[in-house]
């Protein structure tokens, strides 16, 4: 049968006869790996730009269309020295890139018209203390309004906005506030030069959106960085089939373009990426990532097959079929969004904040004006009052304190391995108090290992690994690491495979078998289940010695260690698993956790986590099966692995990375530092306007005050948010 | 104070100028990829691109 890779799904077609594709790149790392990257693909005929860019990890290549094979490209950087996945650009990371543009093009605008008014306004501060004249100050003035009223329309934009949505849906938010004292101090400055008077806060207005536009622009870049490291990482999980697209032909195409009814074939290791009902064919499915359960289920014609399973031992043919009603990924999926509705009632520190703020600051300012009033003075003079008061508690520094602190703390959390999904996610982290942890591919490692290969001499073992490679069993695969790990490369045997036995070959005229004991006449798999009951046995036949391997998920190394922290940090951990009691009991043990639950369902593990809110904890949950997505949607807070299925990721607040837990640990700690540092940096806030309102309330704000107080409050909390940084000895753990 | 008809203009025109700059460097896509940049600036141009099947550079994987 002929095979071909279909990449169309990727390619975008520009004007003037330009293709287009964007590829993740792993192992990116510094400019020479762009040099070579852009060169190597540049000197291919009729490619016309290769660019990578290095924030990403991603080279965009454009060709005349209908020229260039796309497959080439990707073998052209395998060459190269690289591996390369075609990305889908998808809609929502288009208009993000469109908001960063957006919101560096308010923040320019602000910025330059800042200086120019400053540059006015000190000439007119020295000019008070000194001799201007009233002519030369008022035209001043004037110039200073020419430059804020259009830059403040245009750079205001993102707050005016989210102002008047806020207000729609009858909320207040932050920039509420914010709106209020700009257009405020904007207009007072126009009616005040109008009346010839010392003072105008041009400068100010645009000052504060300066700084909050910095806040904004902080915060979006943090988001940008993530999400294109998980988009790289769903790209590099190549989530493509091999579908028939005749009777002899197969082509391999993105899991996006698979319809309902298709054919697809499913070889034996594959992880199977569509649901759909086997049309022929017989074999033994994984579904551990679904359900946990780590005993295979055998499948044949008619049997329901799951996106996200493992295919062990035989080839399928498998009818795509829609999500049906009733399936069990239908249920997920339905229980998800329910978690989900219910978990928007978040709210994040700085609307809190903002809450208690915005009446706070309006009824003070009502209050200064009323006061002003009451003592004699006119209603002008009582009007500035008030509207001093609210342009110096327009919290510049409160719209900083939470993004610095954000960007600088996931910056940490990127380096120990944790990709944050949410910018909420760190607060969220943050107060947590119990740990769930999910068992299979969580708390052990993904891939299954041989545990007693130190048993087995180091000559056979080399030998059961060349034999293994013969094989995509993934219990074979689990061999010839093994033995990799033991000697070195190997080579494959030239081995003949019996599906769903094992496989056997000749080798200096030694028989030589790998895979079911009764395949290989072994027997004494009691003994390797007493010891160990979460092991699968495979058997080793060499002549007429015999060997028994044991295979299964080993813990994550350094489980038992971190686990031992995280309790000693008094956190309470669980463990929540959809596997056999048996199995599940030998792992709690393992790690010397006391409390564990199996054979859960997914409606059992959102119970447990509802049981234990109700008592007033605050839970995060660890998992990374598809029966964990909704649970992880459910609790508090949660954490998912990298080689989890999407669904599941995408509900999770953070994904980690890598084959240690030790990230966990260090998420919740850098969240915790950092929550405390966004606390701090929101009593600085506050200390700031307990200094600033009195003089404000009794007249002293003059525009020079409002300017020293507005920067030096911002840059105290940014130096601030500087510390949630991990110390140096841990970044390099 | 005659001076302010040329000053006032000059500084106007040098901030429209410093504004105009950073809307031409956005446009120019010069702030889509920050981390690249700073290695761009330190190559050179004119070297040629290295032979095929370049060895990949062995660097340190974050």
């Amino acid at each position: 049968m002929a095979e071909t890779r279909d990449l169309s799904h990727f390619v975008h077609h520009l004007d003037g006869g330009v293709a287009r594709m964007e590829l993740a790149v792993e192992g990116i790392t510094c400019g020479a790996c762009m040099r070579v990257i852009e060169g190597g693909l540049a000197a291919m005929p009729d490619i016309t730009r290769a660019r990578v860019n290095l924030t990403d990890r991603r080279v965009a290549v454009e060709w005349r269309d209908g020229k260039v094979d796309p497959v080439r490209l990707i073998d052209r950087l395998s060459e190269l020295g690289y591996r390369a996945y075609p990305y889908d650009a998808s809609r929502s990371a288009a208009d993000e890139e469109r908001e960063t543009r957006m919101l560096l093009l308010c923040l320019g605008v602000a910025a330059f018209a800042t200086m120019n008014i400053m540059l006015l306004s000190v000439a007119v501060w020295s000019g008070n203390v000194t001799d201007i004249s009233p002519e030369q100050r008022d035209f001043f003035h004037w110039l200073s309004a020419l430059i804020a009223l259009p830059a403040a329309a245009y750079a205001g934009r993102p707050f005016f906005h989210s102002a008047i949505r806020a207000i729609a849906a009858r909320r207040l938010n932050m920039d509420v506030p914010i709106t209020l004292g700009v257009l405020l101090a904007l207009g007072m400055s126009v009616v005040e030069t109008l009346h010839h008077a010392s003072h105008a806060y041009f400068d100010s207005a645009l000052m504060l959106l300066t700084f909050l536009l910095v806040g904004r622009t902080l915060e979006q870049a943090m988001r940008r960085r993530t999400r294109a490291v998980a988009g790289n990482l769903a790209a590099l999980r190549a989530e493509t089939v091999t579908k028939f697209v005749s009777a002899t032909e197969l082509s391999d195409v993105p899991v996006a373009s698979v319809s309902p009814g298709d054919l697809v074939l499913v070889r034996p290791g594959e992880r199977i990426a569509i649901d759909g009902i086997v049309a022929e064919g017989r074999s033994e499915i994984d579904q551990s990532l679904v359900t946990g359960e780590t005993l295979p289920v055998t499948a044949a014609k008619g049997s329901m097959v799951y996106a996200g399973t493992l295919n062990v031992s035989g080839t399928l043919r498998v009818t795509v079929s829609a999500a049906e009603r009733g399936t069990l990924l239908d249920e997920v999926t339905r229980m998800l969004d329910r978690a989900l509705e219910a978990r928007t009632h978040y709210v994040r520190l700085a609307d809190r904040a903002a809450r208690l703020y915005a009446p706070l600051v309006h009824a003070t300012a009502l209050t200064t004006m009323i006061g002003w009033m009451a003592f004699g003075a006119s209603p002008h003079d009582a009007i500035i009052a008030a509207i001093a008061v609210l342009i110096i508690t327009c919290p510049c520094a409160l719209g900083l304190a939470v993004p610095a602190v954000q960007v600088v703390a996931s910056g940490a959390l990127f380096r120990a391995g944790v990709l944050l999904n949410s910018g909420e996610g760190i607060e969220r982290l943050a107060g947590i108090d119990t740990i769930l942890f999910d068992k299979t591919g969580t708390l052990t490692l993904p891939e299954p290992e041989v545990i007693n290969a130190a048993d087995i001499p180091a000559d056979r073992l080399a030998l059961a690994g060349r034999l293994a490679l013969a094989s995509r069993h993934p219990l074979a695969a689990a061999v010839a690491r093994a033995a990799r790990a033991r000697g070195g490369v190997n080579l494959p045997l030239a081995a003949t495979e019996e599906p769903g036995q094992g496989v056997r070959c000749d080798h200096d005229g030694v028989a030589l078998r790998l895979g079911r004991l009764s395949f290989c006449g072994a027997d004494g798999a009691e003994r390797v289940f007493a010891a160990d009951p979460e092991a699968s046995v495979i058997a080793f036949a060499h002549g007429a010695e015999r060997y028994l391997l044991a295979v299964r998920q080993k813990l994550r190394a350094d489980a038992a260690d971190v686990i031992a922290a995280l309790k000693q940090d008094g956190f309470a951990i669980e463990i929540l698993s959809g596997d056999r009691a048996p199995a599940v009991a030998h792992a709690a043990a393992a790690l010397g956790v006391e409390r564990w639950h199996a054979a859960m369902t997914p409606a059992d593990k959102i119970a447990r986590i509802a049981a234990l809110q109700a008592e007033g904890r605050n839970v995060l949950m660890v998992g990374d099966g598809l029966n964990d997505a909704p649970s992880l949607a459910a609790a508090d807070a949660s954490l998912s692995v990298a080689t989890a299925a999407h669904l599941t990721q995408a509900a999770a607040d953070a994904v980690f990375l890598g084959d240690s837990l030790a990230p966990v640990a260090a998420a919740v700690a850098i969240a915790r530092r950092a929550r405390a540092l966004m606390r701090e940096n929101l009593m600085f806030a506050v200390a700031y306007n307990a200094v600033a309102v009195p003089i404000a309330i009794f007249g002293f704000a003059s525009p020079l005050v409002a300017a020293l107080a507005m920067s030096g409050s911002s840059i105290l909390v940014t130096v601030n948010a500087l510390r949630a940084k991990p110390p140096a000895r841990r970044e390099r753990d | 104070m005659e001076v302010l008809i040329y000053l006032v203009p000059i500084a106007l025109g040098l901030g429209l100028l410093g504004l105009g700059a950073f809307l031409w460097s956005l446009k120019s896509g010069q702030y889509d990829d920050l981390d690249g940049a700073a290695w761009r600036a330190v190559m050179d141009d004119d070297d040629a691109p290295p032979p095929d099947g370049g060895r990949r550079h062995e660097g340190v994987t974050s």
